[in-house]
């Protein structure tokens, strides 16, 4: 199953061709590199020119970090690719940059997540948090009328022009100063224009439409009146604020109620008596989100039992690969047998098979009514191969033996084909039987330069995804667990069902939970590795 | 051979480089936003100013209605000078995105979405309040009743959606008057599974749902407001609807094994006279030549089977630069008669304004829908629902398929309880 470089055949570059030299002592009379030297100059500047894009685009988003970050690296690359020498560095930055994109980036802001509280209610920052729950908390007073409202402006001041609803009378505001009458030109109920003031178009306004939008415009000197407000720069609409904010405090204050609610440290506002408003933002919480991994009952029962089933299923599947791969290498390592080129390629089929695309089949292949297995080699019955909760590990762990021996099959063939024939026919000379030759002397030697392949087979299938999503999704469900979580689930489906799945998203703790995966894969791995090391020597 | 192969992997780095480039360049709308404020009224005369002084406005719809939705953009680009920029995305990704990208430089200004997911994004504080003044009188009611949470609309309506029985015309002439008859009349024209009804293995609870408020038993009860309150759970009720799902996979007429494509394909070749779905299976019905008549659901008791009405709708982002050009794209424009008309040509759902309605009505499919969902209320918004969600379709789904009726029922309505105190 493990997408490592497969052992031997090693990409045995095609014998330099003895005209080579002659050929290019002759290419010598246009000068080493012109053309390709053009061709890298076009390659830098066209770099540049869409790095120049992104630092004007960073500029306009005031991005102040990326844009540094971005400006450095550029200028590193051009100064890398066109100097002379340094060619070891023209090799690696490539790699490096995706290294660093793709691996340290995600690393680094997977640990970052893991230590925040990002899940669902705290996406936001704080401003953006306050912005959103003063908004939420405009309630526009009951039974008011709407007001036929043109947006006015006097120098840099904006103002409302509106004809009250109930009196016919045309009044000014601005944020400064409440409602006043005023004489006004009036067409079809609405008040057009007045003097001193000049009326904005449908443009003018888009072309302040967040001052519009925010700007408020007060009743009368009674605040309990409420204030005016409009969010398409044509009608406005009475609204009394739910929530008032102090921006030196922190705090917020519900107006009708009394109740303040203060920066809990967890991310959230909340009052003395503990109510907590929601949407609330992301913050550091330090290590809860480890800590409630192993603490929280909900979290702890099922993570253990899935723990536990990782594990197993990580080793059967190496364990049964290995087993049906090692087999079947061993019969057709035979020489002389008819064919065996042609069963030897049948047999790396599966392995040509994109994995996912195999997990989709056979789980329809497992279907209970309509099923493969069920209608035709079973004629007829009615097995629930992925409604069982023993059954249903049964048939990923058989999925992936079918996706998992052939690899498991060509690199003991390659392996038992190093191992010199002598060994085995000293060994028979001796008297052994062909159970204890190969018991005693091939086994071990193969597991020498298997060994690491195993191990690295093994941390594979820990994290293998595709095949538990695509065939059972982690099902079927254990119903007594307080997550949605299934018999089959595996760590990282766990992690993508806390994070991606339902309307609840921790996105913290899921992030948590991969880092502890990747320490168990570590661990072991390192542990095995070195075990691995100490087999050598005894050979 | 040097010099080449560092060209070729300088040129790799230059394409990647590009990909990165345009992935976080984004939708540039910032960019749009900033030159427009430099704009200012230095011209008082001209009424219809350029499109670039006018800003622009970025949304997000689900790839079936994009180009619908593109035609539309075009004449409020017309009238208004701003400029629509719609942006396709995969239905099921929308959500996410939104709520995740929302705040974020070059997100979204409006976007597309189900009335279902209010209660969500107002607990992440990425949709605004829509102040719809005088014209929510203009909607039907179910669809305001659906965009508005906590007392405050959050949607423009556009759609409503709700299941019906489909029937096929030629094995089954006439309605039938209960869920029985239904079933009886199928078996008489030789049919071993006459009703078909998408499930699943882990079930799916929203298409049995008229079936449960047959037996009187909501999720959730209301409040004062007629707003769902968290506290009422009312699933306790259904221990009678579990009794009779016991029943129904026992004798096979609703299963587990019956997922959305192989409902579609029974009754595509005729196996299955009757299939309760939406409006979004009639085109696949109708291309498979089966001739079709759009049925209220028939109840298996004699109180009405009622589905969940889904509303669909447009949010506005609450950290959009451009929300005022935003309110006024949905209120004064998507919200007329008009592109109500012009939407419901493409989708074939019955519109959210009545006065589009009752001209869409006219196609007697609709009017069947519009006929089955005229008890329908909304699915509840409220974010309480998906804990409902997380465990009410396995729940069916192992009732149907022989686990004990009461016990599994009773088991759901106390970890939902749990849950919900949480």
């Amino acid at each position: 199953m493990t997408q490592t470089a497969e052992p031997g055949q090693a990409p045995s570059g095609t014998p330099a061709p003895t005209a080579r030299p002659e050929r290019r002592r002759r290419g010598d009379r246009v000068g080493p590199s012109l053309g390709p030297f053009i061709l890298k100059l076009v390659l830098v500047g066209l770099f540049d020119a869409l790095v120049l894009l992104l630092l004007m685009l960073l500029l306009g988003k005031r991005e102040w970090t990326i844009f540094g970050v971005v400006l450095v690296a550029a200028a590193a690359i051009n100064v890398i690719y066109l100097k002379k020498g340094a060619l070891p560095a023209k090799y690696l930055t490539p790699g490096v940059v995706f290294l660093l994109i793709f691996q340290i980036f995600t690393l680094v802001y997977t640990c970052y997540v893991a230590f925040t509280n990002y899940s669902s209610g705290h996406v936001l920052s704080k401003p953006e948090a306050v912005q959103a729950l003063l908004s939420q908390n405009q309630t526009r007073v009951p039974d008011s009328p709407a007001y036929p409202l043109t947006v006015v402006s006097k120098g840099s001041e904006l103002g409302f022009l509106v004809v009250d609803p109930v009196t016919g009378q045309a009044q000014l505001g601005t944020e400064s100063r409440p409602l006043t009458d005023v004489q006004a030109e009036i067409t079809d109920g609405k008040a057009v224009s007045t003097d001193g003031w000049q009326s904005l178009t449908f443009a003018e306004i888009l072309a302040k439409q967040n001052e519009i939008f925010s700007l408020v415009v007060p009743r009368s000197d009674d605040a309990a009146d409420g204030t005016l407000r409009t969010q398409d720069g044509r009608t406005g609409y009475q609204f009394v604020s739910g929530l008032s904010y102090d921006a030196d405090a922190g705090t917020l204050t519900d107006t009708a109620q009394g109740t303040v609610y203060t920066d809990g440290g967890k991310g959230a506002f909340v009052s003395s008596s503990g109510e907590t408003l929601m949407p609330g933002w992301s913050v550091n919480v330090g290590t809860e989100n480890f800590t409630r991994a192993f603490t929280e009952e909900s979290i702890r029962g099922p993570l253990l039992k899935v723990t536990l089933w990782t594990f197993a299923f990580a080793l059967l599947s190496v364990a049964t690969t290995f087993g049906l791969g090692m087999f079947l290498a061993v019969v057709f390592n035979k020489k002389g047998m008819r064919g065996r080129k042609i069963y030897q390629a049948i047999m790396i089929l599966p392995y040509a098979f994109p994995a996912f695309l195999a997990a989709m089949v056979w789980a329809g292949m497992y279907s209970k009514s309509y099923g493969f297995f069920n209608q035709v080699l079973l004629g007829g019955a009615s097995i629930p191969w992925l409604e069982d909760p023993t059954l249903a590990k049964i048939a990923v762990l058989m999925l992936n033996l079918w996706l998992g021996f052939p690899y498991m099959f060509l690199v003991c063939l390659g392996a038992l084909q190093s191992i010199p024939d002598e060994l085995e026919e000293a060994a028979k000379t001796d008297g052994a039987s062909a159970w204890q030759a190969f018991r005693l002397i091939k086994f071990p030697l193969l597991l020498v330069s298997v060994a690491p392949l195993l191990i690295a087979s093994f941390a594979f299938n820990f994290n293998n995804f595709n095949v538990i999503y695509m065939l059972t999704g982690g099902g079927p469900r254990d119903m007594d667990a307080a997550i949605p979580v299934g018999e089959t689930d595996i760590l990282i489906s766990l992690v993508y069902k806390v994070a991606f799945t339902g309307q609840e998203r921790d996105y913290g703790l899921a992030s948590a939970f991969s880092i502890i995966i990747f320490v168990i894969v570590a661990v072991i791995s390192i542990v095995s590795f070195r075990r691995t090391k100490a087999l050598e020597e005894v050979n | 051979m040097v010099n080449k192969s560092q060209l070729a992997g300088f040129g790799a780095l230059a394409a990647a480089t590009a990909l990165a480039l345009s992935a976080c360049g984004g939708s540039g709308s910032g960019a749009a936003s900033s030159s427009s404020d430099s704009s200012a009224p230095a011209s008082s005369s001209s009424s219809s100013a350029p499109a670039s002084a006018a800003g622009s406005l970025t949304v997000w719809v689900d790839s079936e209605r994009a180009s619908a939705l593109k035609d539309v953009a075009a004449d409020y680009e017309k009238n208004t000078g701003i400029a629509v920029k719609i942006v396709s995305k995969a239905t099921d990704k929308i959500k996410d995105d939104f709520t995740q990208q929302g705040s974020a430089a070059g997100g979204p200004d409006v976007v597309m979405g189900a009335h279902d997911w209010i209660g969500e994004l107002v607990k992440n504080g990425i949709a605004a309040p829509i102040e719809l003044g005088d014209k929510s009188a203009d909607f039907s009611d179910v669809a305001i009743k659906a965009s508005t949470y906590q007392g405050k609309t959050y949607m423009l309506p556009y759609a409503v959606e709700n299941l019906a029985l489909l029937r096929n015309t030629e094995l089954a002439p006439e309605a039938p008057s209960s869920f029985d008859d239904m079933i009886a009349t199928g078996t008489k024209a030789g049919l071993k599974q006459p009703f078909v009804v998408q499930q699943g293995k882990e079930g799916d609870p929203y298409h049995l749902y008229p079936f449960q408020t047959a037996f009187g038993a909501p999720v959730f009860g209301t409040d004062a407001n007629g707003d769902y309150d968290a506290s009422q759970l009312l699933l306790g009720q259904g221990t009678k609807f579990a009794d009779w799902l016991s029943e129904q996979g026992k004798a096979g007429t609703i299963s587990t094994e019956i997922t959305g494509d192989i409902a579609a394909d029974k009754f595509a070749k005729g196996q299955a006279a009757y299939w309760l779905t939406g409006p979004w299976n009639v085109k696949a019905a109708e291309a498979a030549g089966i001739k079709i008549a759009v049925d209220p659901i028939p109840s298996p008791t004699d109180q009405p089977a009622a589905p969940f009405a889904g509303v669909k709708g447009f949010f506005i982002n609450e950290h959009s630069e451009n929300k005022l050009a935003a309110t006024d794209f949905l209120v004064n424009y998507i919200g007329t008669e008009p592109v109500q008309t012009k939407l419901f040509e493409s989708s074939a759902v019955l519109p959210a304004l009545t006065a589009a309605a009752d001209k869409a009505a006219s196609d007697p499919v609709i009017a069947g829908f519009q006929k089955a969902g005229e008890n329908a209320v909304p699915m509840p918004a409220i974010p309480e629902m998906g804990v409902v969600f997380e465990n009410w379709g396995v729940a069916e789904a192992a009732i149907l398929d022989g686990k004990d009726a009461q016990k599994t029922w009773n088991d759901l309505v106390t970890k939902v309880e749990k849950a919900i105190a949480q």
